[in-house]
Parts: C-alpha cells; structure tokens; sequence
C-alpha cells in the first residue's frame, strides 16, 4: 500500500509540506492523491471524520497535537471536503491560524452559498440571471410573480441539483413555498427565486485553476437540471474568447483559487454566469476535454507551497 | 493481489485491487450498496455515510 493511503494525524513525524483535508475518497480525491504520488510528493491527508482542532493552543505551549503547530508546517492545506459546514468551519481556523488552503475560505464560504455567489457576481458586474430574495412565503410569491413564470427555486446551500424547482405557475408556487416554510430548516426560509433562462438541451462547464481557463465541457441533458451527478452527459467545449474572458471574471469575483463556472447560453445568445463551484468534480471532464485536471490542480498547489 | 472483504449488507465477497485506500467509495458488485473502505489492512468496509443536506461541490 501506498504511504498515501492511510490518514495521518496532525504532528505526526511526516515531512511533507502539503495536507489534503477531505471525508470521502472518491474517484477526483483518488486521482489527485495518484497525481501526486506519481511526482513523487509526499502529502499528509487528513480525514475530517477524525480531526480535532485546539483553538486554545498557545504558540510557546510544548506543540499540541491538535493545535497551530502540527497546522503551520504545511504550507498549503488543499481542500477536498464534500460537506459545505465542516469546509468551512476547518478553513476557518486554518486561516486564522496563518495557513494558507486552496481553496481560501472566503471562496468556500461565497461558493457555497448561492445568494452570497449571485451578490459577488453582481457586485463585480458579470452577467447573471436575475436573482430575487425574500423571507415569507408571501413575499417570495409576490417576488415570483414579479419575475412571472417559470421561475427557479433554490436553497441556497445544497449543490447537485438537489431540490432544485422549476415553478411552472401560481399553485406549483404556492405548494412549494408552503413545504419549504413548514418542512424546511430555517436556511430553506430565505427564498432565492431566479429568472428562469431558456437554454438549449446543454450549459457549459469551465474550469478556472488559478489565472488560466484550462478547458470546458458542455452538459447535455433532456432535463432542465444539467448535472452530471444528475444524469447530464459530458462533451467537450472549445473555450471560446467569451467564455475565457467570462469565467476568469467569475473566478475572480469570489475571491479565485480552483473553480469550476457554470455558464448558461441565453435564446438572445448571451452568456450568464449561473453558479461558480468550490471543491469541483472533474472525473467526467478529463477524456473530455484532453487537459489532465488532477496534475493541473497538483501544478497550482505546489505553484502557490512554493510562495 | 487484491484482498477480499465482506459487504456488510448482503456479505458478498468483494475484491478490492493493490491501490484501494482508506477512505475510498466502492459499490458493492452484487448488491449495489455503497460502501466505504474503512481500513486496508486488515480490508474492512462499512456502510457509506447517507448524502447530507450540504454535501457538494
């Protein structure tokens, strides 16, 4: 087995100046761990499950190994966690404990929040579709009707498509306002409704690792809901002059790092920035696009250890 | 050569190739189940963790 296969504990004896910190090895974690290896970089992965931070630890306490010591000898912490909170919560302290992640916590926090990614893309004037906010039922009803039907309903934490709605009219609204407000925890109570946009049979995926484009698919579905953890098929894009320009804007806009946009194409051929994504998933993309993503995401990684 | 572990849902034999690790998501070939490799050595796997509220990417 691999020395990489097994999870170490913070403070361990390892020399290795880069830590992985995820909870799930799935095909994309194995594949950077694998890229990795292969350049023969020694990594520290860390299983979330299993990780205690010591706020508390001072710096002139006998290292702890929980603490800020066993954290500020890696110089970069990549971050592969699928569970939003905890990505968040861990950046968190790493941060403030003076350890650089990729990605930085502000990113995650902006990305994995679909109000807080609309607000950045708007703030930095990149095309998106309009976004209306609001906390009752009533309101949000008034807000959709505003819009006019169809319109979209999403939490704004969540990702895969996962209770996603497309509200066809006023009872469909209705409905759905009301389960969210009585089923739903009190995230699901602050109600973002998008502008509905006709779109072929596809978006574009793009991904942005650091100040670079390095490639783009298109997902083909009969469904509105385009992912492909839904089912959406995978072909390569050509990353046109628009959509380079476009994604470099939208990675920029929440704070870049590693990012995948999603891009719709408007019936009156415009592009929109629909959402930007945090820890992505490439596993469809790499036969499909030709361009290694795992190595390109070890190149960045060591691109910014080394600063 | 790969090593063998039990499905903890329908206790098929699964064969698990020399580069599994820790951590990693496997389907069970007979029942479906997904499944995590807790530990390579000795090869234990478990139930994989229901998808959560806010799990993605």
């Amino acid at each position: 087995m691999s020395s990489l296969a097994r999870p170490v504990a913070p403070g361990s004896a390892s020399s290795a100046r880069i830590a992985v910190l995820l909870d799930r090895v799935r095909v994309e974690e194995k594949l950077l761990l694998q890229a990795f290896e292969a350049r023969q970089i020694p990594v520290d992965v860390f299983d979330d499950r299993e990780v205690i931070f010591d706020l508390t630890a001072h710096q002139a306490d006998p290292p702890r190994t929980h603490g800020r010591d066993a954290w500020s000898r890696y110089a970069v912490v990549l971050d592969r966690c699928i569970t939003h909170a905890r990505a968040v919560a861990a950046l968190r302290i790493l941060r403030d404990w003076g350890v650089e992640t990729i990605n930085r916590v502000e990113v995650i926090e902006t990305c994995g929040d679909k109000l807080a990614t609309s607000s950045a893309l708007v703030r930095a004037g990149i095309p998106t579709p309009r976004v209306l906010v609001a906390f009752t039922p009533e309101s949000a009803l008034e807000a959709i009707e505003t819009l006019g039907y169809p319109v979209i309903l999403k939490p704004a934490i969540g990702s895969w498509g996962r209770l996603l709605s497309k509200i066809n009219d006023r009872e469909a609204a209705e409905a759905v306002l009301e389960h969210k407000q009585v089923l739903g925890s009190y995230q699901h109570h602050v109600f973002y409704i998008q502008e509905y946009i006709k779109k072929p049979a596809r978006d574009i995926r793009s991904f942005v690792i650091g100040d670079e484009t390095i490639g783009a698919i298109y997902r083909y579905s009969d469904h509105w809901i385009t992912n492909t953890a839904r089912g959406g098929r995978a072909a390569n894009c050509p990353v046109t002059d628009e959509i380079n320009a476009l994604s470099l804007a939208a990675a920029a806009a929440v704070g870049g790092g590693i990012v995948a946009v999603d891009l719709l194409e408007s019936e009156d051929g415009r592009l929109l920035v629909n959402e930007v994504n945090h820890t992505t998933e490439f596993r469809n993309s790499i036969d499909t696009t030709g361009v290694n993503i795992p190595d390109r995401i070890v190149d960045y990684v060591l691109k910014v250890a080394a600063k | 050569m790969n090593e063998t572990a039990t499905c903890p849902e329908c206790d098929a034999d699964i064969s698990l190739p020399p580069d599994t690790l820790e951590g990693e998501i496997i389907q069970c070939p007979d029942c479906g189940t997904e499944l995590e490799v807790r530990s390579v050595d000795p090869p234990v796997l478990e139930l994989a963790p229901e998808e959560e509220e806010d799990w993605g990417e």
